[in-house]
């Protein structure tokens, strides 16, 4: 399926509702789907807060069901990552003495829940890729 | 964001009847929390049964009113929903907060 989203917070919401009720995802069971919209909220939600800082653009999303999973692109026309490379997505230091940390989570649960992440900067997009898998429970490397 | 509050002694057990705290909502949710843990009491006990999913800005919000509470008074939460609970359990948040499987007995009728 493609959707088509606005570069705003409720319609990041919105196109959620839309893609997890889509044919695409039928094949992922609770927890996939769980994680799926763990994922898909923390790759829009970041495009509206980074790579449109607020102003308003668009985010053009696919999604391909492959055989263990379902296959995400994202793209986007706002500022490239910097340096053009993903974060690192190391997880915040919990430390409640020195000040617990209420945000730096995003990319750490993304790494930790899809596979094959790709990230490509053409021209004026951000082209961001990977899968999402049909018996995903990366939490059992705990 | 729609919520109760209800003092029980010393415990204050606000519920959410929301189905998400997102990056829509977050900023509202710690509002919220402001606003009704005026009341006085030892304890805080965050109901999030109804709460289906909760994502990083989400979890930053519910760290942001633990932090607001100050160190005298504890947010504890209860009825993690698997989403959220995931959330917490990946971030090692879970770690943090003292967490109940459900609202302690006798007090489940209060929302």
């Amino acid at each position: 399926m493609h959707l088509t989203i606005a570069s705003d917070p409720v319609a990041v919401r919105s196109a959620l509702d839309t893609v997890l009720a889509s044919t695409a995802m039928l094949g992922l069971g609770d927890c996939a789907r769980g994680t799926a919209e763990i994922v898909l909220a923390e790759v829009l939600n970041n495009i509206v807060e980074h790579a449109y800082a607020r102003t308003t653009g668009e985010i053009q999303l696919r999604l391909v069901p492959k055989s263990d999973g379902v296959f995400v692109a994202v793209c986007d026309q706002g500022r490239a990552f910097p340096h053009e490379q993903l974060p690192q997505g190391i997880l915040p230091v919990i430390d409640v003495d020195a000040g617990l940390p209420e945000g730096g989570f995003g990319w750490f649960l993304i790494r930790t829940l899809v596979q094959d992440l790709r990230y490509q900067r053409t021209d004026t997009t951000n082209h961001l890729s990977f899968t999402l898998l049909t018996d995903a429970e990366p939490d059992s490397v705990h | 964001m729609d919520l109760t509050a209800t003092a029980h002694g010393a415990l204050l057990v606000i519920s959410i009847c929301e189905n998400r705290i997102d990056a829509a909502s977050a900023i509202q949710f710690k509002e919220r929390m402001r606003e009704v843990t005026q009341t006085p009491s030892d304890r805080v006990l965050l109901d999030l049964s109804q709460v289906q999913f909760l994502d990083s800005s989400g979890l930053g919000a519910v760290v942001g009113v633990m932090k607001l509470l100050g160190a005298d008074r504890k947010l504890e939460l209860s009825g993690l929903t698997p989403t959220v609970a995931k959330v917490f359990r990946l971030t090692r948040m879970d770690s943090v907060f003292t967490i109940h499987p459900t609202l302690p007995d006798g007090l489940r009728k209060a929302s």
